[in-house]
């Protein structure tokens, strides 16, 4: 905690309002940081795994590096219990319904790390024709990782960026406790004839119009 | 077979026992430091006892030398200048494609200068397989061992993953650094390289001189000292020993693209 | 010999083009061996010698017939591999079948047909299903009608598989393009000289990976949801199971209630969808399981959603550029994968290794069967609700393997050591004695402790003892190789029953148990990882008497390597099964045609009939057992 705190400034010290026998043994803080300070340290990933990076993401959660020293070991089943997702590995055009219904059933705040070259981008399937590539085309991603796959070491350095990124965020500007700007989550897309992205469905019919 | 629950006992004894052995270790290293290295090392190594975590922001395990991730281009240290050639083995090799090179040319002759304009590597496309630093024949390009390279975009088009030819760029005392095996092979071999060179630069300028000599006793004409010169050979005046060996190099190279 | 291809004359347009793909040009007819001449004999006009390799059946009405009698007097008793070869310029797709006998092995029987090749999305004129005889064809069929748009004629349940129904166009076809197409072959011009980075979006008309056919409408467009799948299982059964899977006909009974009784009583049965995101599926699996109370009474898999288009890449590949993908197949064992790949491009190119090559083989790949073993039984034991302290312990020696396996060849999983004729990186000293240590201390340790930690435990014994069955014929038709055929008295391994590398030199046994039930599958494997030790000891012993420090490449290190047009189809034991590599080569930089004949996807066959009539409980577990890996599963 002492970390996260500031100490007594000095034009407090000699304030009036502050009893003479409380003076050195008040901390002040920002709501913003006790706010981040605990969200932070307790993440609960979503646990799903998608393919070769899912094996490093269990390895992180195994003795060795123990996900747990995070507060974010309590890896739930199920998206409702979930804030984090680690979108480890190849997102597949037959996957990608899924992922995003699984998105959208996370409550807010809700992070995601693409874990991976694939999940950032396709990665080295990216030409295959059954690859999406990048979740971050349907979901907002949070922290990229690179690698392939990325060393256990590597996703716990994409968790202390997290942390770095949920730190800068303030209680007063986070967009879910805003009224009138609720994320209705995205729109699931579809497999027709190729996937479809619901968002495009215009340009889809005007492009292919005989 | 036993009594029934003897199984699950023995079970539970195995656990114990990893329990009970992971404090033992601690109490032998403690009191030394956290974070030091041989006893993390020995912890996690084969002849360790009971079960004991890198606390990783803190402590770093290591990275064996071996070790690749994302790829880097070498610049030599004294001559401040690329040892890639642009000669294209790595694109080619690259089983993703991630590589994308531009050749420089000569403006004058039109001709291939071996040095590259322009260098990209697409870090998302990357399979991190090594084969780019394992087939390049000049030791050009070699695997950062450096992973932690996570980042969350700052702006909306973050291409920060595509890496540039200044990105990639790193000193070769960095390369040694994380490479140290490697050292001594390769100075070893820029070595003789050298000595090479310079024996052919030596007989070259022999040749050249008695060329010289042969015209001006034959037309008795002024000889014309800026004659234009062939770009991907630099004569000694022009490049020196390190550039003719490079040239060299590249012109094997080129024997063994085209085989 | 071009009476071998079913066009009647190559296409006169490229009269004297060498080496191009696809080509139409005569090659050199397959060797006779006995049986198929013995098949010739009896078959006499209804088949001849095919390209490469094995026998073409022209009349395919004989098909059948001649299966049959490859299955019952030739005693090939098990289909090892289907897939299909699309000859673009002879205007054919070849359905490729190759068959093994088990346990005795030895070189595949290869029985090929021919259908012409329908223009556009069609699909081909239909050719005879081999279901009926061996039941393993049934997703392999499945997967080349997926692939290829090839119909069997006769399959129970023909739909497309990894890709999902509606999608537009069979893919492995060669006139068929993705949407980031952009070149026929690897490397591709744009890289280099003259190579300015370009993201493949900003290629494409549609800035993205998609394609869609002229005149399609998003809005009129009515999805399928999966409906084949439910439709299918939808038809209330009397409570009954109909297939035989060795727990006899098994009626819902209630105690107490007749049959009749209990035909009167009506119960409901419900579809339950598990999977591709659930804890316990290893993967993104997708299971449907019809049950009745808590008994399966119909299971269905969904696949597909790992499907990352290895084999369309791998025919655009450079042959070394290949590598590193099979890597990603199954992903806990990539030497492994590697080691079969290149010893089917060494086998197409005569290449030798070195002694120490092959021993630096052995090494590493019996320690990823023991890294993979590891896994298998941590998580085999997390579905039995061990939660995780097995896994925690086993991915602790996991680990271990692993350290060593980065240190050697720079990666933790994608190794990437293999190279036609050598290895990658050789051993240095102290890697060496970390070896050593692991082979002869560590591990030996380990696993004493494992067999003490588990084997007698009575909740494991209790869960796994009869569950999963499978006899040993149900387990040779449905094509099951591995730890889980030798689990039900079949000593079937590759490693002896068609030799490779230097494992004749070792002493080992191949673990053989009778049970054929989950239980002896872990057994299978326990024993197995002693087995793995004991030849790495071997190995590093004999190495260091027997080879050359550093004698690493076989021949000369290249990489634009050429392969004679020929084909192979190599195959090692991996710690799942069989996996074969049906390569293809036109003589030209990159495979013309590279199948992976996937032990977990073809394992997955048999999945229904062990999962039948048992609880749901145990469908996760018979899962577990099976030990399957979906980068494998899917490709």
């Amino acid at each position: 905690m002492a970390t996260q705190t500031t100490n007594i400034p000095d034009e407090l010290k000699n304030d009036p309002r502050v009893p003479e026998d409380l003076n050195n043994n008040i901390f002040i803080t920002t709501l913003d940081k006790i706010y981040n300070w605990g969200r932070k340290r307790s993440m609960w990933p979503l646990l799903f795994g998608l393919a070769c990076c899912a094996i490093e993401m269990i390895c992180t959660a195994a003795s060795r590096h123990d996900l747990s020293r995070f507060g974010w070991e309590l890896m739930r089943a199920s998206p409702r219990q979930a804030d984090l997702m680690i979108v480890s590995g190849t997102v597949t055009k037959k996957m990608i319904p899924q992922i995003v219904r699984l998105y959208n059933q996370m409550p807010e705040p809700r992070y995601v790390v693409a874990m991976g070259s694939c999940a950032t981008s396709g990665g080295p399937f990216k030409e295959g024709y059954n690859v999406v590539s990048g979740i971050d085309k349907f979901i907002p991603v949070d922290v990229y990782i690179p690698g392939c796959p990325p060393r256990p070491e590597a996703l716990l350095h994409s968790f202390v960026k997290l942390q770095e990124k949920i730190e800068k965020q303030s209680i007063r500007t986070v967009r879910w406790y805003t009224t009138g700007k609720t994320d209705n989550g995205m729109l699931v897309p579809y497999l027709g004839p190729d996937l479809v992205d619901l968002r495009r469905a215009d340009e889809i019919k005007q492009k292919t119009a005989l | 077979m036993g009594i029934i629950g003897s199984g699950i006992l023995t079970g539970l004894g195995v656990t114990l026992r990893h329990f009970v052995e992971t404090y033992i270790e601690d109490f032998k290293y403690m009191g030394k430091k956290a974070g030091v290295q041989p006893r993390m090392l020995r912890r996690q190594s084969p002849k360790a006892h009971g079960i004991v975590t890198v606390e990783y922001p803190m402590e770093k395990l290591p990275v064996p030398e071996n070790f690749r991730y994302i790829p880097f281009l070498v610049k030599d240290d004294k001559t401040n200048e690329d040892r890639c050639t642009s000669c294209g083995i790595c694109a080619k090799v690259c089983p993703p494609q991630c590589i994308w090179i531009a050749r420089t040319e000569d403006p004058v002759t039109k001709r291939p200068v071996p040095a590259p304009k322009d260098f990209f590597i697409d870090s998302t496309i990357c399979m991190n397989c090594g084969y780019c630093a394992e087939f390049c024949p000049f030791d050009a390009i070699k695997m950062n061992t450096d992973y932690e390279i996570a980042y969350y975009p700052e702006t909306e088009n973050d291409m920060r993953l595509v890496y540039d030819k200044n990105r990639l760029t790193m000193n070769e005392s960095f390369h040694w650094n994380i490479h140290p095996s490697v050292k001594a092979a390769e100075l070893e071999a820029k070595a003789a390289d050298e000595a090479k060179a310079k024996a052919a630069a030596e007989a070259a300028a022999k040749k050249a001189a008695a060329d010289a000599a042969k015209k001006v006793a034959l037309a008795a004409a002024p000889v014309v000292p800026d004659a234009p010169v062939a770009s991907v050979a630099p004569t000694p005046a022009a490049g020196g020993a390190a550039m003719a060996a490079r040239a060299a190099a590249a012109a094997r190279a080129a024997a063994a693209a085209k085989k | 010999m071009s009476e071998v291809t079913a066009t009647p004359a190559k296409p006169a347009a490229k009269p004297a083009a060498p080496a191009a793909h696809g080509a139409a040009k005569p090659v050199a007819a397959a060797k006779m061996t006995p049986e198929m001449s013995a098949i010739a004999a009896k078959f006499g006009g209804a088949v001849e010698a095919a390209q490469y390799e094995g026998l073409l059946v022209t009349d395919h009405s004989k098909f059948i017939e001649i299966a049959t009698y490859v299955r019952d007097v030739l005693k090939y008793n098990q289909l090892t591999n289907n897939t299909a070869t699309d000859y673009i310029k002879d205007g054919v797709i070849e359905v490729v079948n190759q068959f093994t006998r088990v346990p005795q092995g030895g070189a595949p029987l290869t029985l090929k047909l021919r259908v012409p090749r329908p223009s556009g999305n069609d699909k081909t004129q239909p050719v005879p299903s081999l279901c009926p005889l061996y039941p393993g064809a049934e997703f392999q069929e499945r997967e080349t009608y997926d692939m290829y748009g090839v119909v069997f004629e006769g399959h129970p349940d023909l739909r497309r598989i990894l890709m999902w129904e509606g999608f537009n166009g069979w893919p492995l076809r060669k006139d068929w393009k993705e949407a980031y197409y952009e070149g026929d072959t690897k490397p591709f011009e744009s890289r280099w000289p003259g190579g300015d980075h370009k993201l493949a979006e900003e290629r494409v008309p549609w800035e993205d990976n998609v394609n869609y056919p002229p005149g399609f409408d998003p809005f009129a467009f009515k999805p399928h949801p999966d409906g084949d799948i439910y439709d299918s299982m939808l038809a209330p059964s009397d409570g009954t199971v109909s297939i035989d899977n060795g727990h006899g006909v098994a009626p819902t009974l209630i105690e107490g209630l007749n049959a009749s009784e209990m035909a009167e009583l009506k119960t409901d049965e419900i579809i339950v969808n598990m999977g591709p995101q659930h804890p316990s599926t290893h993967g993104v699996l997708r299971m449907v399981v019809k049950l009745d109370g808590e008994k399966v009474t119909d299971l269905k898999l969904a696949l597909g959603y790992l499907h990352r288009n290895h084999e369309k890449i791998g025919e655009r590949n450079t042959w070394l550029h290949n590598i590193p993908y099979t890597d990603r197949l199954d992903y806990i064992t990539g030497i492994y994968n590697e080691w079969g790949y290149v010893l089917g491009v060494e086998r197409m190119m005569g290449l030798k290794t070195t002694d120490r090559v092959e021993y630096l083989r052995v090494i590493t790949g019996e320690l990823t069967r023991l890294a993979s073993h590891f896994w298998a039984i941590g998580f085999l034991l997390n579905d039995l609700g061990a939660f995780f302290t097995p896994a925690l312990y086993f991915i602790t020696e996991r680990d271990l393997i692993i350290d060593l396996l980065e240190a050697v060849t720079g990666s933790r999983m994608m190794c990437n050591y293999m190279r036609f004729g050598g290895v990658s990186r050789d051993f240095t000293s102290a890697q060496w004695a970390m070896a050593r240590e692991l082979a002869f201390e560590r591990l030996p340790r380990t696993i004493d402790e494992l067999d003490h930690f588990l084997t007698e435990n009575e909740i494991l014994k209790a869960r796994s003892i009869g569950t999963g069955y499978m006899s040993a014929d149900r387990c040779i038709a449905h094509s099951l190789t591995g730890p889980c055929l030798r689990a039900a008295g079949i000593g079937y391994d590759v490693r002896r029953a068609d030799p490779y590398g230097y494992y004749d030199r070792f002493d080992f046994n191949i673990p053989v148990l009778y049970n054929g039930d989950v239980y002896d599958r872990y057994l299978v494997r326990v024993q197995e990882m002693r087995e793995s030790l004991k030849i790495i000891q071997q190995a590093l012993n004999q190495a260091e008497t027997q080879s050359k420090v550093g004698d690493i490449q076989g021949g000369k290190k290249a990489y634009n390597h050429r392969v004679p047009a020929g084909q192979c189809y190599a195959r090692v034991e991996t710690p799942k099964g069989e996996l074969g590599y049906y390569l293809v080569s036109d003589g030209n930089q990159n495979p013309y045609k590279y199948h992976i004949r996937s032990c977990s996807y073809i394992n997955l066959n048999s999945m229904k009939e062990m999962a039948v009539g048992q609880k749901v409980a145990d469908s996760v577990v018979i899962l577990g057992s099976l030990d399957i890996v979906l980068g494998e599963v899917d490709r």
